[in-house]
């Protein structure tokens, strides 16, 4: 009976918490993708190449601090569904304002240069 | 902190429609203030997310050359000028302290008191260190390069306002998470999570799991320097 609650209890321990191996390993990998975007800029990437590798990084960055470091990847997908959908919401405002932004830069090139 | 009776509901999108279609509790074996907090940071996201929205649709609009965050961010050292040189510190500064925190709750959540109060002070010290750089970088923009709100030396007018708009509101962030990390750092010290000691404000019984919610607070406060280091400070 001892044995049986010692090995329950150790092996709620292991569940309940994560080796810390795992959290290095994430803090090593964000140092690097750190590195790697300020390497972006160090040599003077431009054009598509710079905004593709700027976001990739970015967006790699930003999964692994959900995912480990603020636990996303344990929890149930009650709550990843309700925190993750609305930011499709983000993804639609973004859209609307790139097509806003384009259709003020030709009003207003238009109305400086042409006039109106 | 997965809880083993848990493990017994089904997971996945079934576990979902069924945690959302049960009686009482929607975010089963999430502590109440957890789900707060993360509803809170999902609200702080769309506020982080309209400055940097509006930021990108100002600098596609604007017919006058937006300054080049790369010279105007640069420092010379012994002449020589490198970009981005103090932002990259700071970057890796902020994440030194996001690891320091999420070992810290990897320590609370095994209940180590001398531990996780180390890692609270450590994730403290690093956050003061980067809202100290933000003061030299604002002070240099202001007093020595002449940047405004309203106009500066290098391009486009709105850059000024976007800045100290994006940035003051991170570093306010920062600046709170900093206070609330040596509240807590003492808190965890002084044993409140070991003997449940009723809180000054909110009266009820101290626990770990506030470590937890904490380190959620932080490493968003990370994850938004994420985005603007890249939005702003690369692009």
């Amino acid at each position: 009976m001892v044995s049986k609650a010692m090995t329950d209890t150790k092996k709620k321990e292991e569940t309940s918490t994560h080796k810390i191996g795992i959290y290095l390993w994430i803090w090593g990998l964000l140092f690097v993708l750190s590195f790697f975007s300020y390497m972006v800029d160090w040599y003077n990437f431009q054009g598509l190449l710079r905004w593709s590798l700027i976001l990739f990084f970015m967006f790699l960055k930003a999964g692994l601090i959900m995912a480990f470091f603020m636990h996303l990847f344990w929890e149930r997908y009650a709550l990843v569904n309700v925190l993750l959908w609305p930011m499709t919401a983000i993804a639609c405002f973004v859209g609307l304002m790139v097509a806003e932004g384009k259709y003020t830069v030709f009003s207003r090139l238009f109305y400086f240069f042409v006039g109106g | 902190m997965s809880d083993p009776t848990l493990d017994k509901l089904p997971g996945g999108f079934k576990g979902m429609s069924e945690d959302i279609g049960s009686d009482q509790t929607t975010f089963k074996g999430v502590n109440w203030g957890k789900a707060m907090m993360w509803i809170f940071l999902l609200s702080d996201t769309f506020v982080f997310s309209c400055f940097l929205v509006a930021y990108m649709k100002v600098r596609a609009s604007v017919t006058e050359p937006w300054p080049y965050p790369s010279e105007v961010f640069g420092l010379e050292v012994f002449g020589v000028p490198v970009p981005l040189l103090l932002i990259a510190i700071m970057t890796f500064v902020l994440i030194t302290s996001s690891g320091t925190m999420a070992l810290a709750v990897k320590y609370g959540y095994e209940k180590n008191r001398k531990m996780c109060g180390l890692f609270v002070l450590l994730t403290a010290i690093g956050g003061l260190t980067f809202v100290g750089m933000q003061a030299f970088e604002w002070s240099k923009l202001i007093f020595h390069d002449g940047v405004r709100p309203w106009g500066n030396p290098f391009g486009a007018e709105q850059f000024g306002a976007f800045f100290f708009m994006i940035t003051g509101f991170h570093g306010t962030h920062v600046s709170i998470g900093v206070i609330f990390l040596f509240i807590f750092a003492r808190k965890v010290y002084r044993g409140d999570f070991d003997t449940g000691r009723r809180g000054y404000f909110t009266t009820m019984k101290s626990d770990y799991v506030a470590i937890e919610i904490l380190g959620l607070y932080w490493h968003f406060v990370d994850l938004v320097w994420v985005f603007i280091f890249a939005f702003f400070y690369l692009w």
